[in-house]
């Protein structure tokens, strides 16, 4: 036989960019029924099933609400104070569902890579797409509240730029993905930033002008300010605010940018995650 | 057939000992900064083989190292050897689960593995969904795994199950279930590890057939491991020996498990000394053809040889005694001079081999330990007791017990021949 006639071969190193695009796709029905079995093992045996996807959302910016705008008295730029932070928390909860799920790829799927080999990256895919339909239907729920607020309390100017939306929520997905994938990684050989994860998610909603008008920051703190601004996650709640809300006008260099850092995310991400995980089963 | 499907060179495998810390940022710098000046990995050098039980220098070592073979295409391939030989580690670097750390398997077609069947269940989920899950996990298209469906239930026997979900199941249920979607996968080359090991004798007779199908019928060919020399022997054409992680051999099943099961696991005693003057050579288990073994197939002829030594004659004045242990040290059987009347003699000086022949072991499978002792006749006394001077397992043969579900904790000790009629 032909030395060069092989197929396949398995061989210790990878290339740095050694994506195998026609395998991934050969895989898609994997995608799907992975998707699906998140979707329909979630709430299997709870009473309210679906319905959690609403309550989360609802009854945080409820607590949202009354703590930060009644009590604390932070100013929401005219928009109800509800419909603002329901907006900030659906957007808000992808990013981290998003982050937090494929943060734990390696670790939690142990079981199952260390017996069958499928192009590893379907499964934090998966989750993506599965935790969209969650979003999906949170998007939803924010625009009955928010059709209920623009005909019967206050009108909102309803604006073309709703047409962004698609654009913020790809970018949204690329960068939960990207730093999902990239810890994930780091993860398998070095627990600590399971640790990291999990509060750090929780100041960053901090960072990312969740719960607060970005203009409140630049107005009180000043000279800290940029640490929010630069962060790319405010970027998005704002624009995914302003969006939605016709608060303010939406920048196309934002939006431009906000989408090639969230690219070089992702980007990245596959890259160091395409790296482990020929090997991560050894060292995890 | 001289059509080489798949063919593994130079592989090796090392692995890092200890606990992963700070220790391993270091170890981790150092490659990268190697790696950067275009150097070698430095801790690629320092290996050391990959023997458990001895204490090693380095922290790293070679759970496979060079390994070599070629199979070909519709073969059988079986591999065998001791736990921590390196036979799983090879299965995961077949089925691409881990790399290797260096050398190259190139190959021909799909593979698939079937490392521990299950994998991948979801337990909330029916048995239909899993089925669609667990194919497509294997590399199966939702239109292949459709137009296979009723096979795999069927072949699977939980048709009534399968709309209830898999954690209602039982395990050999699961097992069931999921080696009929990996049997039906249509891989070029299908990797199995000890999946029989759960499940009937019943299912285990269609799963092997199944497996001759695929390579004798379907032209597939099939990799397995397996610790159950009856199902290696019944089922493989060709055979690799592994031992800490080299290819000790590579031929004829039969012949590679023959010198698998004569392979010496054990360090043999040699001049021990007993009180009044008498010391033990040797003590060896032997086979019928008398060669040396630690592996007893259930129902053979074995062989206890001991050599004893004393500087006076001895005439039957001493008892000597084997007693077979199991591993939780319970006394089971006793060979000894005394019950059967043997004439014990020796002459003064002279070394003398004693062998008692056991026509037909009925211990149950497992593992099993010999101690000798030897008691002056007149006086009763117990001049010594050598404890665990020998190790040896039973292993099932097709002889007479066809099942490899039997337990010593379930079954008893020993399986006394019978016959149905």
């Amino acid at each position: 036989m032909d030395k060069n006639d092989w197929l396949f071969e398995i061989t210790p190193k990878n290339k740095l960019l050694d994506f195998n695009f026609k395998e991934i796709w050969a895989y898609r029905d994997l995608l799907i029924l992975f998707v699906k079995r998140d979707v329909i093992t979630l709430y299997k045996q709870t009473i309210l099933g679906p319905l959690w996807y609403l309550i989360q959302p609802l009854f945080t910016s409820i607590i949202f609400t009354i703590v930060f705008n009644k009590i604390a008295n932070i100013p929401t730029n005219g928009v109800p104070p509800f419909l603002f932070n329901l907006a900030g928390i659906t957007a808000w909860s992808y990013f981290k569902d998003c982050l937090i799920a494929t943060s734990d790829t390696f670790k939690k799927n142990e079981a199952i890579f260390g017996k069958v080999y499928f192009p590893r990256i379907i499964m934090p895919m998966s989750i993506i797409v599965s935790n969209l339909l969650k979003f999906g239907i949170q998007l939803v729920v924010f625009f009955l509240f928010y059709g209920y607020y623009v005909f019967q309390v206050v009108p909102i100017n309803l604006s073309l730029n709703l047409l962004y939306l698609p654009i913020l929520i790809i970018s949204m997905g690329m960068m939960g993905l990207g730093l999902g994938m990239i810890i994930s990684s780091m993860v398998t050989k070095y627990r600590d930033l399971t640790f990291l994860v999990s509060f750090g998610v929780q100041l960053l909603m901090y960072l990312s002008a969740v719960v607060y008008p970005i203009e409140l920051m630049r107005e009180k703190m000043n000279e800290y300010a940029w640490v929010v601004e630069y962060n790319p996650m405010t970027t998005i709640i704002v624009t995914f605010r302003n969006i939605v809300l016709n608060t303010n006008t939406v920048s196309i260099v934002e939006i431009g940018s906000m989408l090639a850092i969230s690219f070089i995310l992702f980007i990245f991400g596959m890259l160091v995650f395409n790296k482990t995980e020929k090997s991560f089963i050894d060292t995890i | 057939m001289s059509d080489v499907i798949l063919k593994v060179e130079n592989l090796s495998k090392q692995y890092r000992l200890g606990t992963i810390g700070t220790g391993t940022i270091s170890h981790d710098l150092n490659r990268w900064w190697a790696g950067i000046r275009g150097k070698e990995d430095p801790y690629l050098k320092i290996g050391e083989t990959n023997d458990r039980s001895k204490k090693g220098e380095s922290e790293y070592v070679w759970a496979l190292k060079d390994i070599n073979f070629e199979v070909k295409r519709g073969e059988i391939l079986g591999i065998i050897g001791k736990n921590g030989a390196g036979k799983s580690t090879l299965l995961k670097i077949l089925s691409k689960v881990t790399g290797p750390t260096t050398g190259v398997i190139k190959y021909n077609g799909r593979i698939a593995s079937l490392l521990e069947v299950g994998t991948g269940f979801h337990p909330e989920m029916t048995g239909k969904e899993n089925v669609f899950l667990n194919g497509a996990i294997l590399g199966m298209t939702k239109k292949e795994i459709s137009s296979k469906l009723d096979e795999i239930i069927e072949f699977s026997g939980c048709e009534r199950f399968i709309d209830t979900p898999v954690k209602r199941y039982s395990s050999g249920m699961k097992v069931r279930l999921a080696f009929a979607v990996a049997a039906f996968l249509e891989p070029d080359i299908l990797v199995v590890d000890e999946v029989l090991a759960v499940g009937d004798t019943e299912f285990q007779k269609k799963a092997i057939g199944k497996m001759q199908d695929i390579s004798n019928t379907e032209g597939r060919t099939v990799l397995f491991v397996s610790h159950d020399m009856a199902a290696i022997s019944s089922l493989c054409s060709i055979c690799i020996l592994l031992e800490y992680g080299y290819v000790k051999e590579v031929g004829e099943t039969k012949q590679v498990i023959n010198n698998y099961l004569t392979c010496k696991t054990n360090t043999l005693l040699s001049n021990v000394f007993f009180k009044d003057d008498l010391y033990l050579k040797s003590f060896k288990l032997l086979s019928k053809q008398r060669e040396r073994i630690d592996f007893v197939l259930f129902d053979s002829t074995i062989i206890f040889e001991v050599e004893i030594e004393s500087k006076r004659e001895i005439v039957n004045d001493f008892i000597l005694e084997f007693k077979v242990k199991s591993d939780s040290e319970r006394v089971l059987s006793t060979f000894s001079t005394y019950l059967n009347k043997y004439q014990f003699k020796t002459n003064g000086g002279y070394s003398r081999k004693l062998s008692c022949v056991v026509d037909s072991v009925s211990l149950i499978p497992g593992k099993y330990s010999i101690d000798i002792i030897i008691i002056k006749y007149m006086e009763g006394d117990k001049l010594a007791k050598l404890s665990d001077v020998y190790n040896f397992e039973v292993v099932r043969s097709n002889n007479f017990i066809f099942s490899n579900k039997i337990k010593s904790k379930f079954h008893g000790d020993f399986i006394m021949k019978y016959k149905w009629s």
